[in-house]
């Protein structure tokens, strides 16, 4: 019914939050920084000699572990702290429009970091002839990367009024997201561990989905698991929040 | 428009609200009184849905606050203890937004923002964020939330709490204007603001109704006339151990 305009007023809420505050500037121009040192320094862009952004994608879950959390971290803890959660839950807007406009209004604001990195794109393609369609690919996987970090962060949140809590809970939430299907710790695995074991332990984590997208293949599957991640971890979100009113 | 049955709400084993139930009709102004950690606030927090009730019933303008939470939400005008705001927000914005909640949009808006403004005088405050106002502004912010929408009912944990002396006497005269045509639930511990306001009094101590009448009616109780001695006949103060 009004469903949809309930979740548009706090994501416009929760923009504006962001950009009246410095949290938007410091963060865009970290990201930013940070991205161009690890694809151009650390990931060796140039000496590559490839017409491709895997020293850019690469770097990505690393990338969003610390600046995803941060973005989060502060989506319902400061509701709690400052007691606007007992005004937003008591007008009349469900539990779930609230979660779901606060998580769509942070995604889109990872969205135009993402976006801004577009000079990468220019850069790739003025040196050489790179297959776009992987290129938008990768993006994709990123957007949805974010997006699991971002719910997992989303629900950290719900968990305490302590902004800290929050960001380091969710910070080793994603690490664990990350590590489950890193190549070394599943090689580390696999020594103890039945094949069979160590793919049903990598199947959980987020590395495994994201290497799809950066070869350019689409997969259902893989966004399928992005967004079980999301909508599970949200719908954790929503019980959390009934359990703290309760008492 | 507000009926409350038997509303029982336990934390562990304590109970902080044992069996209470009160109603209140348009054009009552209904002060509810009593000692701090008297359960008020968590009465107000079950009647306006915030907390769930462990058992008893809440019915406002006929919607059962929980079978119909939304219907019963936008019926009433709600100002928390300790009036919370957005600190990042300008007291506009925030205005803004509680009045797009309220499914408020375009002209009807700004009316009702202009409105509200005008009635709790913040035309001074109206771009500046709410985390640089002082305490009185912050209050009068919250307080131009809950009514926004015009409400029929309008409940105020506390609505002259922090405020100066003079704030207080308009705030009073406000909710004295409103109750003509409104229900409104207040909570308070300061007594002449009972007797200033409140068309009915409920006195509530340790989880329970325990007067319940007009102020005339419970300082007849006393022999002196004063409320003051009524309600530290019945109610003890937290520094008794029990």
């Amino acid at each position: 019914m009004n469903a949809w305009a309930n979740i548009k007023a706090v994501i416009k809420r929760e923009l504006g939050g962001y950009f009246t505050s410095p949290i938007a500037y410091v963060f865009l121009v970290i990201y930013l920084l940070l991205a161009g040192f690890f694809t151009f320094t650390v990931g060796s862009f140039f000496e590559r000699g490839e017409a491709s952004l895997v020293s850019f994608f690469t770097w990505h879950p690393w990338l969003y572990l610390f600046l995803v959390p941060a973005v989060g971290m502060r989506l319902w803890s400061e509701e709690r702290r400052l007691g606007t959660m007992e005004l937003l839950l008591t007008m009349p807007i469900t539990t779930w429009q609230a979660i779901v406009g606060k998580f769509l209004a942070s995604w889109l604001f990872l969205a135009l970091a993402l976006a801004l990195t577009f000079p990468v794109i220019f850069t790739v393609n003025w040196l050489g002839d790179p297959d776009n369609g992987v290129i938008f690919a990768g993006y994709i996987g990123s957007l949805f990367l974010a997006g699991s970090y971002l719910a997992v962060s989303c629900m950290t949140s719900a968990m305490t009024r302590n902004q800290v809590i929050s960001f380091i809970v969710s910070v080793v939430i994603c690490l664990f997201l990350i590590l489950a299907g890193y190549a070394p710790v599943t090689d580390l695995l696999s020594r103890f561990a039945s094949p069979r074991v160590v793919d049903v332990i990598a199947a959980f984590s987020v590395m495994t989905h994201f290497e799809g997208f950066q070869r350019g293949v689409l997969d259902l599957r893989d966004f399928v698991f992005f967004l079980s991640v999301i909508g599970f971890t949200l719908f954790a979100t929503g019980v959390i929040i009934r359990n703290h009113r309760a008492g | 428009m507000i009926k409350v049955e038997n509303l029982v709400k336990a934390f562990g084993n304590k109970l902080a609200v044992n069996d209470v139930s009160f109603t209140v009709e348009r054009g009552e102004v209904l002060g509810f009184l009593g000692p701090n950690g008297a359960g008020k606030s968590t009465t107000m927090r079950m009647v306006t849905g915030f907390i769930p009730p462990t058992s008893g019933k809440i019915t406002v303008g006929g919607h059962d606050i929980v079978e119909e939470p939304l219907r019963a939400k936008r019926l009433f005008g709600y100002l928390p203890e300790n009036a919370p705001g957005y600190a990042d927000m300008t007291v506009e914005g925030f205005l803004n937004f509680t009045a797009e909640l309220r499914g408020l949009h375009g002209s009807a808006r700004r009316d009702a923002v202009g409105r509200a403004v005008e009635l709790c005088f913040l035309q001074n405050v109206l771009y500046q964020d709410i985390d640089t106002l002082s305490k009185g502004y912050k209050h009068r912010t919250c307080l131009a939330q809950s009514l926004i929408h015009d409400p029929d009912i309008l409940i105020m944990d506390e609505p002259t709490d922090g405020l100066d002396p003079n704030q207080k006497f308009e705030v009073r005269n406000l909710i004295k204007r409103m109750g003509q045509n409104k229900a409104i639930i207040f909570s308070t511990h300061i007594l002449e603001e009972v007797e200033a306001v409140c068309s009915r009094v409920i006195i509530i101590d340790r989880g329970r109704i325990v007067a319940n009448g007009t102020p005339q009616e419970l300082k007849a109780r006393s022999p002196e006339g004063r409320l003051d001695d009524v309600f530290r006949a019945i109610t003890l103060p937290d520094t008794v151990r029990h």
